[in-house]
């Protein structure tokens, strides 16, 4: 049986090691290969943050400058529009959480009627292409005569960042053991504390996740934002009209400041999540 | 260290390691460990958790390499052979079944990878005797713990390994199952003749199922042999502590040689105990320390006042019982021996005498033959579960 | 069709919800009124306006004038007549970008659930970082690195890829910027995190003593991945797969930044119908029809990968 085989292996150790060595590698290779494509951009944003470019377009390397991080306001509007991004980030970030952690508790806690509709709600803006959402929402402002702008926006944006709060914190407060607040309230706690003390602190990193979500989502979202914003421009949208009429350096320099900043605060969080464990 | 059990007559395959170690780091698992296992045994690796049985028992699957040393498995040496190329089978802890295929395919995983066709009929055969033909198209996660323990076995037996290797294969299981699936397991063994390799830190289940056991402690063999030798003659405090538990009285030898019963005599606190100088495992001189010890069940309890109704030429020890635990089949008492500690005793419930109660002055008896002598360089507490839990805090501290 | 709600994990098996039709009234009312505002919030600014797309897209009529419901399904054909085009172009570069994510993402998610050991949480970071970035920056950055006379173009080009590659249609020439090559370039790179996370996730709960176990039962380690590894996977395959290919299929933006007039997909179309040509009739329709036909290929893909039964 198993005898066959056991005696062909001994033979082709010595030799080919280096193919050897290549075979046990090749996930290992090919996974880092991977790594490096979806890392290249990035540095590319970076490397070119300090180029000089001639003309209006920043594709090609020139010399070495630092005149986009000396002055990352200097183009018209550019500021302007970060802000506002970072403005309608946040409010929909909170928006979305609130209104998505209610969604997720009631139906992680709770069994009622329409259910399956409900969670069929949040699943369909996730499984639908980002276009068809936007343009039926404009349909919909456009026929109501409401004005697109800031508004508009920032309900769109909570619009769809509410289905990933939801699936967030559902999966969080689901795999929760429903005996921990049994426990909490034969040790005196009503349930509100019951709530305050234990559930929420539990569902605190689902929450967390949600919003991180939510918030890189919107500050992020093109497509969406496109067909809802009237004349009011947020930072995507900047970036796309400078593809059309040329890309200052300052856009490579606000890309890498946010692209260490979220390395840097990543980073932070592991360091200080592992510190409690050790004293 | 060699070591080896004795030899067994059988169709499976015996298991030879040569120096075999594994270190991690600058932590080593196992020293350097010479053992066999004879073909068709059934042998056991006892030990806490950390001692390094698990990692001797992976390296004999090929699931870990050895840093230095050879695996032979009836006579061919195996060490650089993937698991896949081994004839030899594990049953996981835990059991490790595929959850994607249902039993008959977790069955039939080996013989397909073997390139054999029509698995069918043995597979079949193979859930019978593992009595879950009806189960054969259920997923694992339907079946109750025993039941996915019988398929890990039937997954392994299949493949009619030279050596089956378990690994705390019925840890999962409550006790009662367990002591159920110990007897099934050893019935197996029996019915095919295959070497079973088993890795437990339950000394009961070790005694139990297997011919053989290898106590292992710090990435060591301390001492290996039938169970009933073990626990009647352990050779080191570990031993003696970790297999049940002993009394161990520290003692100096008083007169070592020359004594026409060939006992050695020796000198705890007032009391004169006698020990068979062939059950001294440490060198004795005159002068010198060694630790007595007996088993508790060994030892007889007499009020103080019967006293003189003893036997001449046993040995004898005074105390007081401070606590006393009836547990059914015997009373199970806690005796402060003056100057030499705490004492236990095992008194079968026949017939109980009435005076013997918390506070009651009496007197420890037993039969010297009954008596061990081990080196007393060694800590008393080695192997008991105050030891296990001085170790557990270095750890944590490291 | 709960596999594909990753990027978060999936849930446990759940805590047993209570069963609120056994409760009093006032408790009764509790999950109704945390699902109010959420759930009416989605029904007026997602479900209504799909309905009004509805109408919209059987509508006729001008900008002047306004439009008027007219049941006019006429729409709908001459939508796919004369569009049908950038359609199969949709289908074809988002299979392609998401056949290639699959191919990428594998052995990354294989990377960081077996082999990363300590470095696991430093590659976790460098997958999630470029999320950080502006997505239309990195995209961009991409018509950099495939520059005209650029150092991959010209790797490319000594190394003859070029020759095969527009041999085959998917470059012309000496250059790659403007070509199929380029938006699907564009496309796999900008959805390839969607496709490693929920592999990783499914990975990872793949208990290691199986692959042990496969090993011990004469499984090589090829085989091992065939019947064991990707077997357990395949939930984290589906949702990757889904999660990558239906923003692919309505993606425009790399077309856009990367392509030229000829690589335009339906993404595209209907962001000019809508906001440049003012068409709203036929940017409804082919929405529909878009949503359509990504609902329909979802569902069959479900179907057959046989996911619904895995555990």
């Amino acid at each position: 049986m198993a005898a066959s085989d056991t005696t062909a292996t001994t033979a082709g150790r010595a030799p080919n090691r280096g193919l050897r060595w290549l075979r046990r590698n090749l996930i290992t290779i090919a996974g880092l290969c991977t790594l490096a494509y979806l890392v290249l951009p990035n540095l590319v944003v970076m490397v070119f943050s300090f180029n000089k470019p001639n003309g209006r377009f920043n594709y090609q390397w020139q010399r070495f400058s630092t005149d986009g991080w000396t002055d990352p306001c200097g183009v018209a509007d550019l500021c302007g529009s970060l802000g506002l991004s970072l403005q309608i980030a946040v409010w929909a970030t909170l928006g979305a959480t609130v209104l998505g952690t209610m969604i997720a508790f009631a139906l992680a806690r709770y069994r009622f009627r329409a259910r399956s509709g409900v969670n069929t709600l949040i699943f369909l803006p996730m499984a639908m292409p980002e276009v068809v959402m936007a343009a039926s929402l404009a349909t919909l402002f456009l026929n109501m005569g409401i004005a697109f702008g800031f508004w508009t926006i920032l309900i769109a944006h909570i619009m769809f960042c509410l289905s990933f709060v939801v699936t967030a914190v559902k999966a969080r407060v689901m795999s929760m053991d429903p005996r921990l607040e049994q426990a909490a309230q034969d040790l005196y706690a009503s349930p509100a504390q019951t709530f305050l003390r234990v559930t929420l602190p539990i569902a605190a990193p689902g929450i967390a996740a949600g919003a991180l979500l939510s918030f890189a989502l919107s500050f992020d979202d093109f497509i969406i934002t496109n067909f809802n914003a009237g004349s009011t421009v947020t930072f995507p949208m900047f970036v796309w009209g400078s593809a059309q009429r040329g890309t200052p350096v300052q856009i490579n320099v606000i890309g890498t400041a946010m692209f260490l900043v979220a390395v840097l605060c990543v980073v932070v969080g592991q360091l200080a999540g592992k510190r409690p464990k050790r004293s | 260290m060699t070591h080896t059990a004795t030899p067994q007559s059988s169709s499976g395959g015996d298991v030879r390691l040569h120096g075999i170690s594994k270190t991690y780091g600058s932590f080593t698992a196992v020293h350097p460990l010479d053992l066999t296992v004879p073909a068709g045994s059934f042998f056991a690796l006892l030990g806490a958790s950390g001692c390094g049985k698990t990692t001797t028992l992976r390296m004999i699957a090929g699931l870990e390499d050895p840093t230095t040393g050879t695996v032979e498995l009836s006579g061919q040496d195996v060490t650089d052979l993937p698991p896949y190329k081994r004839q030899v089978n594990t049953v996981f802890q835990n059991y490790a079944l595929f959850p994607h295929l249902d039993i008959f395919e977790n069955v039939a995983f080996g013989l397909r990878r073997r390139g054999i066709k029509s698995v069918k009929k043995q597979v079949e055969e193979m859930l019978d005797l593992v009595q879950l033909g009806p189960m054969a198209r259920r997923k694992p996660q339907q079946l109750s713990g025993g039941q996915q323990q019988r398929v890990a076995v039937a997954r392994a037996l299949i493949n009619h390994p030279q050596v089956l290797l378990l690994d705390e294969p019925l840890g999962a299981l409550d006790l009662k199952l367990r002591r159920q699936m110990q007897l099934e397991l050893k019935r197996i063994q029996t019915e095919v003749g295959i070497t079973f390799v088993h890795v437990t830190h339950d000394q009961e289940e070790a005694m139990t199922m297997a011919d053989t056991v290898a106590v292992m402690n710090g990435g060591r063999v301390e001492q290996l042999g039938a169970p009933a030798d073990l626990y009647e003659n352990p050779g080191t405090t570990f031993v003696a502590n970790f297999l049940g538990t002993s009394n161990l009285i520290e003692a100096e030898v008083v007169e070592a040689r020359g004594r026409q019963d060939g006992d050695l005599l020796l000198k705890a606190g007032d009391a004169k105990l006698r020990l068979p100088a062939e059950r001294c495992s440490a060198a004795a001189r005159t002068g010198g320390k060694v630790l007595a010890g007996v088993r508790p069940e060994k030892v007889s309890l007499a009020h103080a006042d019967d006293a003189g109704s003893i036997a001449d030429g046993r040995n004898r020890l005074p105390g007081r019982i401070k606590d006393a635990s009836f547990i059914g089949v015997s009373t199970q008492y806690v005796i402060d021996a003056a100057g030499l500690g705490e004492l236990a005793v095992y008194e079968q419930n026949i017939e109980r005498d009435g005076r013997l109660v918390p506070g009651a002055e009496v007197v420890l008896h037993w039969s010297p033959g009954h008596t061990f002598g081990l080196d007393a360089d060694q800590s008393l507490l080695a192997g008991t579960v105050d030891a296990d839990a001085g170790a557990d805090l270095d750890e944590e501290a490291a | 069709m709960s596999t594909t709600e990753a990027p978060a994990p999936p849930a446990e098996p759940e805590a047993e919800p209570l069963d609120i039709r056994k409760a009093p009234t006032r408790k009764r009312l509790v999950p109704y009124w945390l699902l109010l505002p959420g759930i009416l919030w989605l029904l007026v600014f997602f479900a209504a306006p799909l309905v009004y797309q509805a109408s919209t897209s059987i509508q006729t009529g001008s900008l002047e004038d306004g439009f008027k419901v007219t049941w006019h399904f006429a729409t709908y054909l001459d939508a796919i007549a004369e569009y049908w085009p950038q359609f199969l172009r949709s289908v074809l570069y988002a299979g392609t970008a998401t056949a290639l994510c699959l191919l990428l993402g594998y052995p990354l998610a294989y990377l960081i659930a077996f082999k990363a050991g300590r470095w696991r949480n430093l590659v976790m970071i460098l997958v999630i970082a470029p999320f950080f970035t502006s997505f239309l920056i990195r995209t961009l950055a991409w018509k950099t690195i495939l520059a005209d006379g650029g150092p991959v173009v010209g790797v490319l080009n000594s190394l003859h890829v070029l020759d095969v590659t527009s041999w085959l249609g998917l470059t012309e020439g000496q250059r790659v910027l403007a070509t199929p090559l380029a938006v699907v370039c564009g496309l796999t790179y900008n959805f390839l995190p969607f496709m490693v996370l929920p592999l990783y996730t499914s990975l990872e709960r793949i208990d290691p003593r199986l692959h042990e176990a496969a090993g011990d039962l004469y499984a090589r380690p090829a085989t091992t991945f065939r019947r064991v590894t990707f077997p357990l996977s395949m939930p984290g395959v589906v949702a990757g797969t889904l999660l990558t290919f239906i923003p692919a299929a309505g993606d425009y933006i790399n077309a856009e930044l990367l392509g030229s007039t000829d690589q335009k997909m339906i993404g595209n179309v209907i962001q000019s119908q809508f906001l440049r040509v003012l068409d709203y009739p036929t940017a409804a329709a082919l929405s529909f029809i878009l949503m359509a036909a990504i609902l329909t290929m979802v569902t069959i893909y479900i179907r057959k990968s046989g996911t619904e039964d895995l555990v």
